[in-house]
């Protein structure tokens, strides 16, 4: 469940296109015509981007206006941050433990920490 | 030697850390089998580690404690299927937190020219066992990711 929704996710933001839009939208909502003016693209063209985005959550469309606003939803980015976070951090910890090794290596050799080494 | 790479290509089982250090191999192999050694390196910075086992050889059994400053304790055991000094150390490995779920790691450690190039693989049960020790971090990352993510959007 989780995964079908990052992959739809990742999806949605393999394309440069739909990627600015999303930039865009950071700013605050924003009406189909405003988000197709940075564009050399038709209004249905940038409808369909709209339509992927919309798909995988990625942005909600107003009801109430008649210019339907776009505007950006959270939660599937959380699930990106989250699913990237959690590798960043396996590798900061995989890093930290080294790096301790490293100190303990050093320190069984009688060497000083490489700060305080004067250049070679 | 912050050379550190971790490879764990998408559907296997594997994670690979290779990792060079500035130290012949007999100290490094020494590093990972010393009672004393092990209880200095071993595990995050601000945990203590507690070497409750460690039988480096064929069928001898290893069990390391961390204990965290606010006094939470994480057991870690498991058995040595080779330990060849200095060259390689093959046990299995599971988190006392959440039973069921073991690994078999190889540490296997070259010398070049003084230096020692480690590679350590871990071979998981499942895809989904691997995929959760990579996002090991997320339960205590998630939090604070989203609380990033939640100053960003409101600033939108």
């Amino acid at each position: 469940m989780r995964a079908d929704r990052l992959n739809e996710t990742f999806a949605a933001l393999a394309d440069p296109t739909r990627r600015a839009i999303l930039s865009r939208l950071m700013a605050g909502e924003a009406s189909v015509t405003e988000l197709a003016e940075p564009f050399a693209m038709s209004l249905p063209a940038i409808s369909k981007h709209l339509k992927v985005l919309e798909r995988a959550g990625l942005i909600a469309r107003g009801r109430e206006a008649q210019w339907r606003p776009c505007r950006l939803e959270a939660d599937p980015l959380r699930e990106v941050a989250d699913w990237v976070e959690g590798y960043r951090r396996f590798w900061e910890q995989s890093q930290e433990r080294y790096d301790r090794l490293d100190d303990y290596l050093r320190a069984a050799q009688g060497k000083e920490p490489p700060d305080d080494q004067p250049a070679p | 030697m912050a050379d550190l790479q971790v490879v764990a290509d998408p559907g296997t089982h594997e994670i690979q850390i290779t990792r060079s250090f500035d130290a012949p191999r007999e100290l490094v192999y020494r590093a990972f089998t010393d009672p004393d050694a092990v209880r200095q390196w071993w595990g995050q910075r601000d945990n203590e580690t507690i070497v409750d086992r460690l039988e480096a050889r064929a069928g001898g059994q290893w069990r390391f404690v961390q204990r965290s400053q606010d006094g939470n304790e994480h057991g870690f055991h498991g058995v040595y299927h080779e330990a060849i000094a200095p060259e390689r150390i093959v046990y299995t490995f599971e988190w006392e937190g959440m039973p069921g779920h073991v690994l078999l790691e190889t540490v296997t450690l070259e010398e070049q020219d003084g230096k020692t190039h480690m590679t350590d693989t871990s071979v998981f049960q499942s895809v989904a066992d691997r995929d959760g020790m990579l996002q090991s971090g997320m339960e205590s990352g998630a939090a604070e990711s989203f609380d990033r993510l939640d100053e960003y959007l409101a600033k939108r």
